[in-house]
């Protein structure tokens, strides 16, 4: 199967590789995927107070369409306010990576990993303002 | 110079070797009998290398020259014995053994007998090295099992059966033996005597002949085995299989026979060697490296190994310059990983990171080394950007972690 020339770019040279301290406040992580299917991504997030997406890093265990997706996406959330990156969909990759119809689940697992990562930022956001969360970090 | 891309895919097919070609070439232009024409000379010269081919097949394997068959290859020979000795012998019984880290070709015979109702078969399990053992072949034959059906050596992680024992054991019990025997011929001794077997699938390029042709032997004394033809036709090849031979590829694969004949010792050996080093190169400079397959009985050229925290395909894209294959699921398009790496019980993480290599005739020292290095080094690099890795450095047990998939 050959790979379009933007899986393969990605491949070459994947954006924004890496991790942030998982424990930094300000940090949503989000893990998709199954070890056993192949496919784990790492997605995360660094978000404003204002719920701006600042900066983004990614591991992924996967097939090289998986790891384009991954790459793609760190660099299509930067800069995006929350609520815009929730509603970013699969499709969006697929047509940007061309991906053939068996390379659409990596698509999937990006967008889950963008949810997934935004939704573990709000969790810790909320358990930060409860009083219980306070006392944790205090 | 090193030649890139590299070739290492030996299991999937080889070169032609250029002595196989020359052989061939006369009977493209010049010789281009039918070798069913009785009645002229391109005829009976066309007859005459088809039966030199088979001369030198029977000489590889320990048979009778009249106890080879010609076919399109390795598939329709296995396709011909195992569902020829089902339909021929269904008043004997309907049961065939088997095991499930057979070639498709196999399986998928079993398969459509058992679909069509001609079949009960029972699919053996392996060990943790890939190898069946004969004793579960024993218990498993019944007194309706009309046939055995097990590889030589395995096509993905190259663990050679217990080929011997199991043929004795088919002897006693009268039961049929069919042995696909495609990877190891030529590769390591194969006497269909000694091992006693009564119907071997053979392959010519995967020995350095061309693709297109293949051979079935089928054992004609003690005993004389009978096959339900599975085409119909002019009833060529002692009415077992049907159509014009295609003399080309039959001089190619007679060629390839008596060239392995004669380099097997020295080509094994120095093939033992190449893959010793490899093997040693990479646990040298990896760490978390597994081998699938028995570490003893195992095809000279074949290496698979499992780099964990690495998905295959991914592994394959970052060394494009290299031709091996991989267990990934996403090398086929069913997602399931390797059903050969999944019978050993190894967890399927490992199975998505399992990579075959494929030594073979024309690979060199400077290519080995070249794998090492340029495979080392991308395994690193996919490392460095794999969750899995990251989280087992930091002690968690991946196992211990519940997956959202």
């Amino acid at each position: 199967m050959a790979y379009s020339d933007k899986v393969i770019e990605h491949y070459n040279n994947p954006r924004n590789v890496g991790s942030f301290a998982k424990d930094e406040p300000n940090v949503g992580t989000g893990v998709v995927g199954a070890p056993e299917c192949g496919d784990v991504m790492k997605l995360q997030l660094k978000i404003s107070e204002l719920g701006v997406i600042e900066d983004a890093r990614f591991k992924t265990f996967g097939c090289g369409s998986a790891i384009a997706s991954s790459s793609y996406v760190t660099e299509l959330v930067k800069g995006k306010h929350i609520d815009e990156a929730m509603a970013i969909r699969n499709t969006v990759i697929v047509q940007e990576l061309n991906l053939p119809p068996v390379k659409i689940h990596c698509s999937v697992l990006a967008e889950d990993a963008i949810k997934a990562a935004i939704t573990d930022w709000k969790n810790r956001k909320a358990s930060a303002a409860s009083p219980a969360g306070r006392a944790a970090q205090g | 110079m090193l030649k890139k891309p590299v070739y290492m895919d030996n299991h999937a097919t080889t070169r032609v070797d250029s002595r196989v070609l020359d052989a061939m070439l006369p009977y493209f232009t010049e010789k281009y009998g039918n070798a069913a024409s009785r009645n002229h000379s391109f005829g009976w010269e066309a007859e005459e290398a088809v039966d030199h081919s088979r001369n030198q097949i029977a000489a590889l394997i320990g048979a009778k020259s009249k106890e080879i068959i010609f076919t399109s290859g390795a598939t329709e020979s296995d396709n011909l014995a195992i569902k020829g000795v089902v339909e021929f012998y269904k008043d004997k019984g309907n049961h065939v053994v088997s095991c499930v880290t057979e070639h498709k070709a196999v399986l998928d015979s079993c398969r459509a007998l058992e679909r069509a109702g001609k079949a009960t078969v029972t699919y053996l399990p392996v060990d943790k090295y890939g190898m069946v053992d004969p004793d579960a072949v024993r218990r498993a034959i019944t007194d309706k099992t009309v046939l055995i059906t097990i590889m030589w050596a395995n096509n993905e992680i190259g663990t050679i059966h217990p080929i011997a024992e199991i043929g004795k054991i088919a002897k006693e019990k009268g039961v049929i033996f069919h042995c696909d025997a495609v990877q190891a011929i030529g590769k390591v001794p194969v006497d269909v005597e000694k091992a006693g077997i009564d119907l071997a699938s053979i392959s010519a390029h995967k020995i350095y002949g061309p693709k297109g042709v293949g051979a079935l032997y089928v054992r004609s004394k003690g005993p004389r085995v009978r096959l339900t033809p599975q085409m119909d036709g002019g009833g060529h090849e002692r009415g077992m299989r049907s159509g014009t031979l295609n003399v080309t590829g039959i001089v190619g694969l007679g060629a390839a026979c008596e060239i392995a004949a004669k380099e097997m010792p020295e080509e094994a050996r120095r093939l033992i060697e190449l893959r010793s080093q490899l093997q040693a190169g990479l646990f040298e400079r990896l760490d978390e490296i597994y081998v699938n397959g028995h570490p003893t009985e195992r095809l000279p050229g074949n290496l698979n190994v499992s780099f964990a925290y690495v998905e295959g395909e991914s592994l394959l894209m970052g060394i494009n310059d290299i031709a091996v294959s991989s267990g990934s699921a996403c090398t086929s398009a069913t997602l399931e990983p390797s059903y050969v790496i999944r019978a050993l019980g190894i967890d399927d993480e490992l199975a998505h990171s399992s990579i075959r290599f494929g030594l073979g005739r024309f690979n060199t020292l400077e290519e080995v080394d070249y794998v090492t290095e340029r495979v080392s080094k991308e395994v690193k690099r996919l490392r460095e950007m794999s969750p899995l890795y990251e989280m087992a450095k930091e002690g968690i047990d991946l196992k211990s972690v519940s997956w959202k998939s």
